[in-house]
């Protein structure tokens, strides 16, 4: 092991290489707080070279080694391993360029989402994505995870968004995939390369699409007296040819735990459905006038709408607390991320609803329904004997429910290292074989990331 | 050299036996001839067997179909419930397939408005260099597990596998639809697009024909197309020739089979980056090649005479730093240029195809 250390102390990073234990405890988790690893050492890059430098030093000895932006993941995507060396992104936090006529940004793997969009507001272009964490949670990150968020419903996810990456792949080799392009020729290296949970190696310059601003956005909020009719209500307005950027609902539980961190006034009820419209001014008005109709005959019990870029920020910030604000509901959660049909809403959340009653496990749900993405938030007290097990034991269930349901155990969270083991519900053998010859075809040594998503080959023997 | 396979057991058979030749690739539709037509000691594999639509549900803006099913067929399932394939492929008409389509990464004009062939395929089943059947991605509309086979296989050309299943995301589609012609010049028209582009309208297609004139649609609601349409008049700043109706539906019907191409003419299709759309224009009408802009500048569609060599073609586009595949006219090698992927790219091939059964370039 001290090899590594080493060939990283050649590399002259000074302060920017930690080895002390204090300071490698506060790296040692991500935002699945649950698992915890101490890494050898980390090193806060500053440029490309570093990053191709670093990889080439752990390449040269066998050594693992992870990258981390902000460490938002909620899989444990940027989790540590023991005896490895992590890879800190943070100060690869450069917007290079934005090309206003050509709707692009080039960007470094540490600049956080939400600065995207900032940067290209004076343009009248935004970056669409929009995970809750976007104020903090960086665009590498993103990229590895394909993350999703509010406004994926006509927008997409990650992947959708990125036509170029520059990548250090797990040997050190440095590789450009894409280009500025919208409609690159194939295979679409990019497309594989997003959402590989850094399996891959490292990203370090990221070509984005950038979007045009709406000229006109409304959010709608709808009250009903059960998530079933909420649920319905999202069928039918899918039915009717109707295509918000985003529809969410939130639970009674949810709601109250917003109302006591953020406060953003929801009206009260049973479950809250948000509706949101953007483009052309007209278009909106006579869409919104469509939606309101079908609100009220799913059965809303009250709906109010506005423009108000205030009243509408304090809509979402609720909506985008949701995570942290449970922690005034109970000392711990778990947080899941499985997908259903979005026919099949009403049904899975029925029966999510029937479980947490037969365990006595508290369930509060949040989620993107539009694209049938639940968030349940399985409430626990980690102090309570056997608590955590139920949970668990709960919150597997509750993906396996997914799975049966003809959905998908993670729809923007990841694989990461929490749902491993719940891959082979939706891959065969020989589905998860092609996956594995993948992964060591591009990094026979499996260092990028280990244990990730994939079992490393040690356990998968 | 070409063998039908009567089923995915078939197929895989075929793939592993091979029969005398060296490698093998998947055709379907043969729309697109430059890219279905086997070299020497390759043999063809016709999966035009593999077809029918095997999941819709209109509530769930999803369909699941086998790989050779015509994109008309879908297309027109679809319709019955006011949907679409928002990625607009060409050569429908002449029975262009889905599995094609997704593995040449034909988007058309119409996929201006929410994104290509990459941004709505969620799911495929294909069969890989081991002859085994595998999945990736799903039938739900969002999706981080695994690694994301679907969108690779866009434009992998049968490089990495054969697909047998694909499944996608569908919108619902504008219930009418308007287009404007405005004769700008090539300037013109790239700083017209430069400005709209970035709102407050919402376009389906930018193009610019060969000679410069923009061609922009709109689509949506009818009752608000007439004063939307004006309004786009208005930002544009000049008069449009205006296609309504049939005229409109029949002008894009055309395009996507290529009308404006001189007859015999190869059809190649380069990406393009849309700050260099001048310079593409300008050193390929030069190489004597007539080139529609689609994507609002990131696509060049390049119509190229049988009689200049395509070495030319190759030569110009490499000289951009740019790729090129030919699709259609007399067979010509399939891709123009290196392919971007490196490193990176050799090695996933190799794990797909680990024997190298599957054609290369």
């Amino acid at each position: 092991m001290t090899g590594i250390l080493d060939a990283l102390a050649q590399l002259r990073l000074g302060s920017r290489m930690l080895t002390g234990p204090a300071q490698l405890a506060a790296f040692g988790s991500d935002a699945l707080t649950a698992f915890h690893q101490r890494p050898l050492a980390v090193v806060l890059v500053e440029s490309t070279e570093e990053v191709v430098a670093v990889v080439r030093a752990c390449h040269q000895q066998g050594v693992p080694f992870v990258a981390r932006g902000s460490g938002t993941s909620l899989s444990g995507g940027s989790l540590p391993v023991e005896g490895g060396v992590l890879i800190a992104l943070n100060r690869l936090n450069r917007v290079l360029r934005v090309d206003p006529a050509a709707r692009t940004a080039v960007v470094q793997p540490g600049v956080i989402n939400l600065q995207v969009s900032q940067t290209a507001a004076p343009h009248n272009l935004a970056y669409a994505p929009d995970p809750s964490s976007q104020a903090v949670c960086s665009i590498g990150g993103n990229v590895a995870f394909n993350s999703g968020g509010a406004h994926c419903l006509r927008h997409g996810m990650t992947s959708n968004h990125v036509l170029g990456v520059k990548a250090v792949l797990p040997d050190g080799e440095l590789v450009e995939l894409g280009g500025a392009s919208t409609e690159p020729n194939g295979p679409d290296w990019v497309g594989m390369f997003c959402g590989s949970e850094g399996l891959f190696g490292i990203a370090v310059e990221v070509t984005l699409r950038l979007v045009p601003i709406a000229e006109s956005t409304r959010t709608s909020l709808a009250v009903y007296g059960s998530l079933q009719d909420a649920g319905d209500a999202v069928a039918a307005i899918v039915r009717a040819g109707l295509l918000p950027v985003a529809m969410e609902i939130m639970d009674a539980l949810a709601i109250e735990a917003a109302e006591a961190s953020v406060k953003p006034n929801y009206p009260k009820g049973a479950a809250l459905l948000i509706v949101e419209l953007e483009g052309e001014r007209d278009v909106v008005v006579a869409e919104a006038v469509k939606l309101d109709a079908l609100l009220r005959k799913s059965g809303a019990t009250q709906t109010t709408s506005t423009e108000d870029p205030g009243a509408r920020a304090l809509i979402w910030k609720g909506r985008k607390s949701a995570f942290s604000a449970v922690g005034w509901l109970a000392p711990d959660y778990i947080v899941q991320d499985g997908v259903v049909p979005r026919t099949r809403l009403g049904e899975a959340l029925a029966e999510i609803g029937r479980m947490s009653v037969e365990t006595g496990v508290r369930v509060a749900n949040v989620f993107h329904a539009g694209d049938g993405n639940l968030h349940p938030l399985i409430l626990f007290d980690g102090r309570q004997p056997g608590a955590v097990e139920r949970a668990e034991r709960l919150a597997g269930d509750i993906l396996k429910l997914c799975v049966s349901l003809g959905g998908s155990i993670t729809g923007e969270h990841g694989v990461g290292v929490e749902k491993r083991e719940y891959l082979s519900l939706m891959f065969s053998a020989d589905d998860l074989g092609l996956m594995r010859r993948v992964r060591r075809a591009v990094d026979p040594k499996e260092l990028a990331n280990r244990g990730k998503m994939l079992e490393p080959a040690e356990m998968a023997a | 050299m070409s063998t039908t396979a009567a089923c995915i057991e078939h197929a895989q058979e075929l793939i592993r036996r091979r029969d005398g030749a060296d490698r093998v690739l998947p055709v379907a539709g043969a729309t697109k001839p430059a890219l279905s037509r086997a070299g020497d000691g390759v043999m063809a594999v016709d999966v035009s067997e593999l077809r029918g639509i095997v999941e819709y549900d209109p509530g769930e803006l999803t369909v699941t179909a086998r790989a050779a099913t015509p994109v008309a067929e879908v297309a027109d399932v679809l319709a019955e419930h006011g949907q679409y394939l928002p990625f607009d492929p060409p050569l429908v008409e002449a029975g262009a397939t889905l599995g094609g389509v997704v593995a040449a990464a034909t988007s058309g004009p119409n996929a201006f408005r929410h994104g290509g062939v990459r941004d709505f395929v969620i799911g495929v089943r294909l069969i890989d260099g081991t002859a085994r059947l595998v999945s990736g991605g799903g039938k739900v509309v969002k999706n981080a597990a695994g690694f994301d086979l679907p969108k690779l296989m866009v434009g992998s050309r049968g490089r990495l596998g054969v697909i047998t299943q694909l499944s996608f995301k569908v919108f619902p589609r504008p219930s009418a639809t308007v287009t404007h012609r405005y004769g700008l010049g090539l300037d013109g028209a790239l700083e017209t697009i430069a400005r709209l582009c970035r709102g407050p309208i919402t376009l389906d297609a930018v193009d610019i024909e060969p000679g410069g004139h923009l061609v922009i649609r709109l689509g949506g609601d009818v009752d608000l197309l007439g004063a939307r349409s004006a309004r786009l008049e208005a930002e544009v700043g000049a008069a449009a020739e205006v296609l309504g109706g049939s005229v409109d539906r029949d002008y894009w019907t055309d395009v996507a089979g290529f009308s404006w191409v001189p007859g015999g003419q190869a059809v190649v299709r380069a990406p393009v980056p849309a700050h260099l759309v001048p310079r593409v224009d300008a050193v390929l009408e030069a190489a004597g090649a007539l080139v529609r802009y689609s994507l609002a500048g990131n696509v060049a569609w390049i119509a190229w005479p049988p009689a200049r060599p395509t070495e030319v073609l190759a030569a110009a586009l490499a000289g951009l730093g740019l790729t090129g595949v030919a699709l259609t006219g007399p067979p010509l090698p399939g891709p123009i240029g290196a392919q971007p992927g490196g490193a990176f790219g050799e090695r996933v091939r190799s794990a797909f195809d680990p024997f190298d059964r599957f054609a290369q370039d």
